[in-house]
């Protein structure tokens, strides 16, 4: 509904708010200003890499299992019933949607959680939560409200 | 604060709000059933909405339209799957244009209203907003983009002010 509002926005403050990745609005995640929220929603590109990859139960274990401490590949593969090769197509879902990173140590392939991404899920989650709780002000705002003749 | 809980799932794309208020579920029920009152909360205090069709019965169609600072209206539609009064209320939301015709290109939500009515008379109210796909979450959270700058928070105080009904 606001989505036209949306892009309205001037090609300029698109572009200025445009540096604002996710680790940068995280950081000041409250108070948010308009534009970094737009911006959030606009990158929608972004925002579709991170839901798709979360979708599966497997990627969604490994992003646990990572965000409890660092751990490698082969060392993940040992937790699920498929082949090394498998987990590593999960790591790399999850690695473009950065979810994680991967970095190369020795003969180990080192997975870890980038937590801002984590946040990001969470943060646009949070801007439905404000609407519903501006909603519930609302309403007991009106249901206290003695004088609402509106009532039966 | 009546929110009492919200439980989000990113993964399986839904939320779900849970809230008390301190009356009887018959009243609470009529923030949904009476349209002059739903217009007085749906939309933000920028955004107020105005509902031009109002019906809930099974496969019943709603039409309401929010008028922005500008005089920009933003038009949406519900569509009625269910309906048990005063405890339940189950319909698609989506956006419309300026006629209430649903846009076919914007995504649907499917919202679970409960009321159940505690022993101590307050009525606990769970909201279950479930999305089609993580499109469609993009879309309604675009939505919630102006709500986020409300001042809907300062709203609180006035609540608070207000005295109960006898």
């Amino acid at each position: 509904m606001m989505r036209a509002l949306v892009h309205e926005l001037p090609t300029r403050a698109r572009r200025a708010v445009h540096r604002c990745g996710p680790a940068d609005c995280v950081e000041g995640s409250r108070p948010l200003t308009y534009n970094q929220m737009v911006v959030d929603l606009i990158d929608a590109q972004e925002t579709d890499r991170l839901f798709s990859a979360l979708a599966d139960a497997t990627r969604r274990d490994i992003v646990v299992q990572a965000m409890r401490g660092e751990h490698s590949v082969s060392n993940l593969a040992r937790r699920y019933p498929m082949s090394i090769t498998a987990v590593q197509k999960h790591v790399s879902v999850l690695e473009r949607a950065r979810l994680v990173t991967k970095e190369r140590r020795g003969r180990e392939q080192i997975v870890r959680i980038n937590i801002d991404a984590i946040h990001h899920a969470s943060h646009l989650l949070d801007e439905l939560e404000d609407l519903w709780r501006g909603r519930v002000d609302r309403i007991s705002e009106l249901i206290a409200d003695s004088s609402e003749g509106e009532f039966r | 604060m009546t929110v009492k809980h919200i439980q989000k799932d990113p993964e399986a794309l839904t939320m779900t709000v849970t809230a008390e208020f301190a009356a009887p579920v018959d009243r609470v029920w009529q923030v949904w059933e009476n349209p002059r009152l739903l217009e007085r909360w749906w939309g933000p205090p920028t955004y107020p909405a105005t509902m031009v069709d109002h019906d809930l019965t099974p496969g019943g169609r709603v039409h309401y339209f929010m008028t922005g600072p500008d005089g920009d209206q933003h038009h949406g539609w519900w569509r009625i799957m269910s309906i048990d009064a005063p405890k339940r209320l189950e319909f698609e939301d989506g956006f419309a244009d300026d006629t209430g015709a649903p846009n076919p290109d914007l995504p649907v939500t499917i919202m679970r209203v409960t009321l159940d009515e505690q022993p101590d008379g307050v009525t606990r109210m769970h909201i279950v907003s479930e999305f089609a796909s993580r499109e469609a979450m993009e879309e309604v959270l675009a939505m919630g983009v102006e709500e986020g700058m409300t001042e809907a928070l300062g709203q609180i105080d006035a609540l608070l002010e207000n005295t109960r009904p006898g």
